[in-house]
């Protein structure tokens, strides 16, 4: 399984697309985990009465309407958006794995009743389950909102994974294992599992940019992360009244959500032209 | 035929009934009583509280509940909004849908045809340095939020340069007896931004699905023997190997519906578009939970509907799919 995965990940290196993708994304990860440090509170408001500013020395990227660095802000939204899409995903991963692996591997009433209950979720917009599901809420915690999207994501990748299962249900390899006597979670982790890895990476790669773009959506609906916490979607939707007299306030979160989802994005194009090459 | 045409439709209604239990489950996940709480801080008469309650069934047994929004459902009855109060949920859906068909029709069909235009070409040269850098682009808008390119567009194009106007569908200084050409004049000129931002960080998705199957049908036999017949490129790029990647494209459209809607929540509000997007958004705004329910109901089924549509309309075009 480590094996396949770092064949993968050595070919998606080989386009350019895979390399700008990977290289972008390292830089982003290292400064959400890091430029928080060196830069001042995002919280701190050295002069409300000045309000915006333009891009100086002082602030590379000028300061939102209660005088905030907008740099530090940007940076510590990264910090934010890049966990909550990694948790979610991951969540959503392992739901979507365990479903599909249960759905593929039992067959019969199981997979009939667990596939028509995803044919009937992937109808309704995962959009629209999101506000429903957030816009009861007085104030939405960090981690409701990293549950939520997590749960409403794993949707497509138990398709994905029951597909897998199903393809290679009735080869010899996974035969041999049955005939030995393996328990079902053993032929299912260790034999089907690992056949789905490079797919399951592709689309877990492609799932963290359609957080990040439905965490900033629902930030700027006011039901995603909650201020003072900076977020890109929530400095986009205080930055909007200002959006005249101060650009930046709102070029700037909205250009970071832009070269990130693209760097993921390109990353997981490469993954896919990895994995199909003909596709490419 | 007409068996597996019936037993879609039986399907399809399946579906639709496990859509309507999952949103019903939805609204009881929602901690706390949705009503209640969102009728908590409004001025109503004390009568149209218990009134609601009524219509809702709240306080009343989980099951009975489920039978009352299952009949409701059926009856075609979304309820009433909270914040329109006592304006209907279905009356409200229907005086927003016209601007919404109009916004995602123009916006399909700009990705329809540029979209499909762009993929032939990419896939035609192949590798090219055309081939790279429209992909790229393409996929640097995809990567884009609607709500902010929306807002970067009115800033400049609407407030600095004035170019286009920045918001609602028409301008309300036109005079009422204008004629036909003003008024259309009028509606393209309302219309421009925002299908434009809608299609612009939509139409990598028909580019790159359109791209990958004529690459699929390039490789096959049948291309290269009509190239060797010695028939004319366009010919054999439209004509033997476009035709054959309108099916998959086909099963594309069916996808288009959710990605457009949920888009236009967002463009539509920054817009101020009188759909069902900017209804949704301000339903979210003043916690109107019905009129949320509603649209998304309507949003679910029309989903199910387009899946069926484009799964008898594949069925039509490729025999191979329908079982004898």
């Amino acid at each position: 399984m480590i094996g396949s995965l770092r064949d993968l990940l050595r070919r998606s290196w080989r386009h350019s697309s895979g390399r700008w993708g990977v290289l972008a994304l390292t830089l982003l990860i290292l400064v959400a985990a890091f430029g928080p440090l060196a830069l001042p509170d995002p919280a701190a408001i050295p002069d409300a009465v000045a309000g915006a500013t333009p891009p100086s020395a002082g602030h590379p990227m000028g300061t939102d309407q209660l005088n905030r660095d907008l740099l530090s802000r940007v940076v510590n939204g990264a910090r934010i958006s890049l966990s909550v899409a990694a948790l979610a995903v991951l969540l959503s991963l392992t739901l979507g794995t365990l479903v599909g692996l249960v759905a593929g591997y039992a067959g019969g009433w199981v997979d009939a009743i667990l596939m028509r209950g995803v044919d009937a979720a992937l109808a309704i917009p995962r959009l629209f389950v999101l506000l429903l599901l957030l816009v009861v809420w007085e104030r939405i915690p960090l981690g409701a909102l990293i549950i939520v999207l997590g749960t409403t994501g794993w949707f497509a990748t138990s398709r994905l994974v029951r597909g897998e299962v199903l393809r290679l249900r009735h080869e010899p390899f996974v035969l041999a294992s049955e005939a030995l006597g393996a328990p079902g979670w053993r032929t299912m982790t260790r034999h089907l599992l690992p056949n789905a890895a490079g797919p399951l990476l592709v689309a877990a790669t492609l799932g963290v940019g359609d957080v990040i773009l439905l965490e900033a959506g629902l930030s700027f609906l006011g039901l995603g992360v909650q201020p003072p916490t900076p977020s890109w979607g929530g400095m986009v939707l205080e930055a909007r009244p200002l959006i005249v007299t101060a650009p930046w306030a709102a070029l700037f979160p909205g250009a970071a959500i832009v070269a990130t989802v693209l760097a993921v994005n390109l990353l997981g194009d490469a993954l896919q032209a990895a994995l199909d090459p003909r596709s490419a | 035929m007409i068996r597996w045409i019936l037993r879609r439709l039986l399907q399809a209604a399946a579906t639709l009934v496990v859509v309507v239990l999952l949103l019903f489950v939805l609204m009881r996940l929602a901690p706390g009583d949705p009503l209640a709480r969102l009728v908590g801080d409004r001025d109503l008469a004390p009568g149209e509280i218990e009134l609601l309650r009524e219509r809702y069934g709240v306080g009343r047994p989980v099951l009975v509940q489920l039978r009352s929004f299952l009949a409701g459902a059926a009856r075609g009855d979304l309820g009433v909004s909270i914040e329109h109060y006592p304006d209907r949920v279905t009356s409200l859906l229907a005086s927003r849908l016209p601007a919404t068909l109009l916004l995602g029709g123009v916006v399909l069909l700009l990705n329809f045809t540029l979209g499909i235009w762009l993929g032939v070409r990419q896939a035609v040269r192949r590798g090219s340095r055309f081939d790279r850098w429209t992909g790229r682009l393409a996929l640097t808008a995809y990567a884009m939020p609607g709500f902010w390119l929306g807002l970067v567009l009115v800033a400049f194009v609407s407030l600095r340069w004035q170019l286009l106007p920045a918001a609602q569908m028409t301008d309300p200084m036109l005079p009422p007896d204008a004629d036909l050409g003003t008024r259309l004049v009028d509606l393209l000129r309302h219309l421009a931004l925002p299908a434009l931002t809608l299609s612009l960080t939509s139409i990598a998705l028909t580019m790159r699905h359109q791209r990958a199957a004529m690459l699929s049908v390039f490789r096959l036999d049948y291309v290269t023997a009509a190239r060797a017949r010695g028939l004319p490129e366009s010919q054999v790029r439209w004509g033997h190997a476009w035709r054959n990647t309108l099916v998959p494209m086909l099963t594309l459209l069916g996808l288009w519906l959710p990605i457009l809607v949920s888009g236009s929540v967002f463009v539509e509000s920054v817009f101020n578009w009188p759909g069902l997007g900017s209804l949704a958004a301000q339903a979210i705004a003043s916690r109107d939970y019905p009129v949320l329910l509603g649209t998304a109901m309507l949003v679910s089924g029309a989903v199910v509907l387009a899946g069926l549509l484009a799964d008898l309309g594949y069925a039509l075009v490729d025999p191979r799919v329908r079982p004898s």
